[in-house]
């Protein structure tokens, strides 16, 4: 029998459906994984093997007695620990949210518990959702399970924030998991090991129930091991919540049903301004090749030109801080968390004690930069100015997508790095996520496939951007380059 | 513009986050190199531009005004609300006392 840890979302729920094996020997196997890798890749901070084996039970039961089984019907997946879970400790990977147990749940997770799908556990991930490379963590970095081929066994980051998912996607831990997209959380930790993210539209998926960092941006969105899995797992995800004021009162399509690698007719716009200076040769490389793939797939290619290009990050690192800064004031030791009240403090002292206590490096950094653009005096300048930036960066590619359907380019300026690599010079981390956050600040949907290894047998990724709303467009412009790349290649197992 | 130590202390306890003396020593270039490096957003000619309010044009919807109408985020569950407080007493949350 096949190993069934090394089945996507689409092959279990098939197979369940089919009764070629159970919901429960899926849970059961996804199960032993998890608990087998904790100690070396530490992808989650939780693990619910109990939740995975309820969820599969009521699975085989229903089909036992023959109802209609739902879009994830005997899958167990991976949740970000943003995600709140009735129930089951919620931390955002901080020490100011350890214990946390929320009373309520995730329109997003509930959307998934109801299509079927069962929960192995909370995975790790940046702390708040902050970071490139899953190192501020409070509960400890994930390992990458991939290895560069130079013999030196470094620790790779897995990217981030959502690295916890990303681990455990392509070590087979899980077959899919949840990821959030803020700046690039999905598509980067995506490309760095090998797998398949997207994150939707602004507005697909209710943001009720996630911990927020920059509400403006943060979107959900699976990540998992193909294009078709991706179409299934956020069929279940997306759709209308009146609890959340920015959620698109907007029907989910059929992105399963609608997926096709046929571009006859499409065309695909090459951003001129994303051939940067300095842009590894191999990333480079990969691009050109995604680029032959696409017009093999019947795909016309034009350049088209995002001008504003260069001021999405450093108007990135304004907005989300902001965003942060006022999302983050709610944590101060009274309602929920931790609370460190030092002997004979008053109310202030308390809130600064706890915040100063509960909060990692990377978060405090940011949440300082969101207070002073936004201070008086500073506004105006800085986070004003931002959003005007921000403005003209949606305007660009509404002005391109006049040209083109789809627009291709690389997920990240560079393969995964070692771990502790970038950690001490924050603008080097902030740049990885180069070429994802434009498509962010513009509330675009867009993913990362998987399109090849570098000379150092580590994954690369090419993105798809699209059209607000145009989820099918960005889905088949990936399904077209899955099918040309072929990639197979996974981790070796060294954990 | 660069920030002083001063500043950034001041920036601190507006935040709401303790900082101590060498804390605030290490994040002062940090910060500063950040700030130097957004400074190019003023380069950009942003006249006649309107600040972008919502990522997706949306409209801004009111439910019905009606009290607990959803069983979710409506009224009437105390218990969970407090359910995760560091301290509640007597169905409320508590804090270290405010008034002298």
């Amino acid at each position: 029998m096949t190993d069934l840890t090394d089945l996507g979302v689409k092959a279990i729920r098939d197979g369940v459906a089919s009764g070629e094996f159970s919901a429960r020997e899926v849970a059961e196997s996804f199960n032993a994984n998890v608990a087998a890798a904790q100690g070396a890749l530490n992808a989650f901070i939780v693990a619910t093997p109990e939740r995975a084996l309820e969820a599969a039970e009521a699975v085989d039961a229903a089909r036992a007695k023959g109802e209609v089984l739902g879009k994830m019907a005997g899958v167990p997946i991976g949740m970000k620990d943003l995600f709140a879970t009735e129930g089951v400790q919620t931390t955002a990977a901080s020490h100011i949210l350890e214990g946390f147990v929320p009373e309520y749940e995730s329109t997003v997770s509930a959307n998934l518990w109801k299509a079927g799908a069962g929960m192995l556990g909370k995975l790790n991930l940046d702390q708040f959702a902050m970071g490139s490379s899953n190192e501020t963590s409070y509960f400890g970095n994930v390992i990458s399970p991939w290895r560069a081929n130079d013999g030196g066994n470094a620790a790779l980051a897995p990217g981030g924030s959502s690295g916890g998912s990303s681990a455990a996607v392509a070590a087979r831990l899980c077959p899919a998991a949840t990821g959030t997209d803020t700046g690039g959380s999905i598509r980067q930790p995506a490309a760095f090991v090998g797998i398949t993210g997207i994150k939707p539209t602004y507005g697909r998926c209710s943001r009720w129930g996630v911990v927020a960092f920059a509400s403006s941006l943060d979107q959900a969105g699976p990540m998992a091991r193909d294009v078709a899995d991706c179409a299934i797992m956020l069929e279940a995800m997306a759709g209308f919540d009146p609890k959340d004021s920015t959620s698109l009162d907007l029907p989910v399509p059929g992105w399963e049903a609608g997926l096709s690698d046929d571009l006859r007719g499409k065309k695909v716009g090459i951003p001129r301004e994303y051939r940067m200076d300095g842009t590894d040769p191999e990333i480079l490389a990969s691009w050109d090749q995604g680029i032959a793939w696409l017009k093999d797939a019947g795909a016309e290619v034009v350049e088209v030109s995002l001008p504003h290009t260069r001021y999405a990050l450093p108007a990135y690192y304004i907005i989300a801080p902001a965003e942060a800064s006022s999302n983050l004031a709610r944590y101060d030791g009274v309602r929920y968390g931790l609370r460190d009240l030092p002997q004979g403090a008053g109310l202030q002292d308390m809130y600064a004690a706890t915040r100063a206590a509960g909060f990692g490096e990377e978060v405090k950094r940011r949440i300082l930069i969101g207070t002073y653009v936004l201070s008086a005096g500073f506004y105006d300048a800085y986070y004003n100015q931002a959003q005007r930036v921000r403005a003209l960066i949606a305007r660009d590619f509404e002005q391109a997508f006049e040209q083109c359907d789809v627009i291709l380019a690389p997920t990240t300026p560079t393969a995964s790095f070692p771990l502790g690599d970038k950690v001490d010079d924050p603008l080097a981390m902030y740049l990885n996520d180069v070429f994802a956050v434009p498509a962010s600040l513009a509330g675009l949907p867009a993913m990362s496939v998987p399109c090849g290894l570098n000379s150092q047998g580590l994954p690369l990724g090419l993105q798809v951007i699209g059209r607000a709303f145009d989820e099918q467009g960005v889905l088949n412009a990936g399904l077209a380059i899955e099918r040309r790349a072929g990639f197979t290649a996974k981790p070796e197992k060294w954990w | 513009m660069s920030v002083t130590r001063e500043t950034v202390a001041k920036i601190a306890s507006l935040a709401r986050i303790r900082m101590d003396e060498p804390e605030l020593d290490r994040m002062v270039p940090e910060l500063n190199a950040i700030l130097d490096w957004v400074e190019q957003l003023g380069e950009v000619d942003t006249s006649g531009v309107e600040p972008m309010t919502a990522v997706i044009a949306n409209t801004l919807r009111l439910r019905d005004d009606v009290v607990d109408a959803d069983p979710l985020t409506g009224g009437g569950i105390r218990e969970k609300v407090l359910a995760n407080a560091p301290a509640a007493e007597h169905g409320f949350f508590g804090v270290p006392k405010v008034i002298e």
